[in-house]
């Protein structure tokens, strides 16, 4: 398949291993972003081929992972109201919160329903004028721009039964969050192709001056991933730092401007709370002057619930690159994706989910980040 | 009326007063019996289903039974490749060759919604008499029911079959052994893309179609020429992953696929690329893992290949004692992993 087997390809990817191999003098620890990337690299063992100096990382770029579990309370709270339909992607609807999950709501008579884009959900909405329809909207730069659309489109075609839970969140802000703690010791990233080819590059550009990494723009294919470690491990070995792009088939510099643009008229940057991490300065959006009646949370009056995480998930050390899914003593016993202590074991992005699904309870090939 | 006495699948619906069907339609009187007399009889008839009784007399099967029950609840009923009533034929003909057997009879109930419309299961209905036809297989015996409206989704469907174990054939996880190697009759993951594309309404270039098709006669030339095979499996729900990991699991072997041999169809692989599926755990109708010794794989594939249901039979992996319980792949970039068995439900309702 063009675009797809190229990139999966026996020799090329042999050859990038052999540079890398040949390039390393000493060891190096490189994170990639993206949740995406985590699962091509546990999908096509790409650990085997790299050296013993080169350590990867797995970053916080997992939507369903950071989003909050007060969020995801909102979200099951919705669920459970008579009169709504609960829309989301997949992944959100299994994702526990603090006492159940929104596939468990289902399964006691709450209209959840799984789309594939938002678009989706204004259909639900026009064919549902008695119900209060709403969109848990969750994702990245990615994501957000359709959701946009959809609440654009909203207000265009005035679906008022139509309402979004918002909890969006930025990447940039991230990096910044993980690069500024005392004590990170990640040497470069492999930031995620798809955030930046909407967003394009220039953000990261005054993120790797200060903190002086090397940020590479990577795709998501084997190739593509080797070809970023490859590009990071230059930079590294050469004292450089800055912002390469080695993703330019999908990332031009400026990203997708329409995209940004419609991004610029529904959004406005907020603070955000990360599952795991914390409260990031400025680090998601929140709906602009104009677009705030689709605000779920304004909508709905909602009683005030504690939200409680589980104790024994360590996702803030796994989504912070601190800990590998193999150090928890958790992982494949009392946490497994069929009954899932924490949102890294749940969404297809997880690094935990990437660990269990194509490594099994036992991973061979990866060293332990702590004793 | 055709070959058979049946109706032929150009036959329009027989005379009714009702377009739908009715709650009165699974009561037991004179709807129920229009019902059978007009649509299931001229569908379906054979002699043992004209016996007219609560249930078939069979005459004696020698050797011994294969006995299998399936249910089918797919949505949606119609989809490219097939639709519900084919569906539940193969099905069931299916888990029966996996016991090594050449399936006889099959009963057939309905649980129908009040409100299906008649024209569709007419549809189904000569649609499950042309799979029986073409399985070589008698629907002998059948219930309906019918649920209030809401109260279901169109139409159910349960198939029980009866078949005749072949002599010689002793099929069973158990047997598995180092050495042997994993055969299958073509490409992976057709039917559920067929499914899933329909149902999310995606039009593709050139939709996917199901596999849906009977593998016993594929399977009775295979058993009567070459015996000793030690296992089969038709890879549905879950797909290769979830039948091989059974194997792996039972048998206490590991299994080794080769990544790069493992037959996709472009449709498929698109679409799979597209919503973020492994065609390793989507759901085949057509396919059948045969395991057996390396030294009848050569005649096994030949018989194989000599039927349109096997035409690209061809060796995807190999039984090792390294890695007991476990199923391994060699990537197409030269790493391994294993392939876990898939973990809640990716596809609802897919058969």
């Amino acid at each position: 398949m063009k675009y797809i087997d190229e990139y999966r390809n026996r020799e090329l990817v042999n050859n990038l291993s052999r540079k890398i191999r040949k390039e390393v003098t000493r060891n190096w620890t490189i994170m990639e972003i993206c949740g995406g990337q985590t699962h091509s690299i546990m999908k096509y063992g790409l650990m085997q081929l790299l050296p013993p100096e080169i350590t990867l990382i797995h970053g916080p770029g997992c939507p369903v992972c950071v989003t909050p579990v007060e969020m995801i309370d909102r979200a099951i709270a919705l669920g459970e109201l008579p009169e709504v339909i609960l829309t989301s992607f997949g992944d959100m609807l299994r994702v526990p919160g603090s006492h159940t999950d929104l596939l468990s709501v289902k399964a006691l008579g709450g209209d959840i329903r799984m789309v594939y884009s938002p678009l989706d959900v204004l259909h639900i909405a026009a064919e549902n004028p008695g119900k209060q329809v709403v969109f848990f909207g969750v994702g990245f730069e990615t994501t957000a721009p359709a959701v946009a659309m959809a609440i654009k489109e909203a207000r265009k075609r005035n679906l008022d039964n139509f309402s979004v839970l918002v909890s969006h969140v930025l990447v940039p802000p991230a990096i910044e969050a993980l690069l500024s703690s005392v004590d990170s010791r990640i040497d470069g990233f492999l930031a995620a192709g798809h955030v930046c080819t909407v967003m394009g590059t220039h953000e990261y550009i005054p993120i790797a001056e200060k903190y002086r990494v090397p940020i590479v723009v990577t795709g998501f294919e084997p190739v593509d991933i080797l070809l970023g470690i490859y590009r990071t491990l230059q930079m590294l070995e050469q004292h450089r730092y800055g912002v390469e792009n080695a993703y330019a088939r999908s990332v031009k510099a400026g990203g997708n401007r329409a995209a940004q643009k419609i991004l610029g008229e529904v959004f406005e940057p907020t603070d955000r709370n990360w599952r795991g991490i914390g409260t990031i300065p400025i680090s998601g959006f929140r709906l602009a002057d104009g677009y705030r009646k689709f605000d779920a949370v304004l909508r709905f009056t909602l009683q005030y619930m504690e939200s409680e995480e589980s104790g024994s998930c360590i996702a803030g050390e796994i989504l912070t690159g601190q800990k590998k899914p193999s150090d928890c003593t958790s992982f494949g016993s009392s946490c497994t994706p069929e009954k899932p202590l924490g949102a890294p074991m749940v969404s297809s992005e997880g690094a935990c989910a990437a660990y269990y699904r194509y490594s099994g309870a036992a991973i061979p090939n990866q060293k332990k980040l702590t004793p | 009326m055709t070959r058979s006495g049946r109706y032929s699948l150009q036959c329009p619906i027989p005379k009714s007063e009702h377009e739908h069907i009715l709650l009165a339609h699974g009561g037991g009187g004179k709807l129920t019996n229009q019902l059978i007399e007009k649509m299931f009889y001229a569908g379906l008839g054979n002699e043992f289903l004209m016996q007219g009784h609560d249930g078939a007399s069979l005459p004696a099967i020698k050797g011994k039974l294969a006995f299998s029950t399936d249910s089918f609840v797919v949505n949606p009923i119609f989809f490219p490749g097939g639709d519900i009533g084919d569906l539940a034929v193969n099905g069931t003909v299916n888990d029966l060759v996996c016991c090594g057997a050449k399936p006889l009879y099959i009963s057939l109930a309905f649980i129908l919604e009040e409100g299906f419309l008649l024209e569709e299961l007419w549809k189904v209905v000569q649609s499950i008499g042309d799979a029986a036809l073409t399985a070589g297989v008698k629907i002998v015996t059948g219930d309906t029911k019918v649920v209030e409206k809401g109260k279901g989704d169109r139409i159910y469907i349960n198939t029980t079959g009866i078949g005749q174990v072949l002599p010689g054939v002793n099929i069973s996880p158990d047997r598995c052994s180092e050495g042997d190697v994993v055969i299958i009759n073509g490409t992976i993951g057709d039917h559920g893309i067929s499914i899933v594309t329909t149902r999310e309404g995606m039009a593709l270039d050139s939709p996917v179609e199901s596999d849906t098709m009977p593998l016993n006669g594929m399977m009775q030339e295979v058993f009567e020429r070459q015996p000793d095979i030690h296992v089969l499996r038709d890879p549905t729900r879950g797909g290769l992953s979830s039948a091989l990991n059974e194997i792996c699991r039972s048998s206490e072997t590991g299994i080794t696929l080769y990544e790069n041999t493992l037959p996709v169809n472009d449709g498929v692989r698109g679409a799979c690329e597209l919503m973020g599926f492994d065609p390793l755990y989507i759901a085949n109708e057509g396919k059948m893992l045969v395991i057996l010794p390396e030294e009848h794989a050569g005649e096994v594939l030949k018989i194989m290949r000599s039927h349109d249901a096997g035409r690209e039979s061809l060796i995807i992996g190999r039984v090792t004692a390294t890695h007991p319980g476990i199923l391994h792949m060699e990537t197409t970039i030269g790493t391994t992993r294993i392939i876990d068995m898939i973990s809640g439900e990716q596809l609802p309702r897919i058969c």
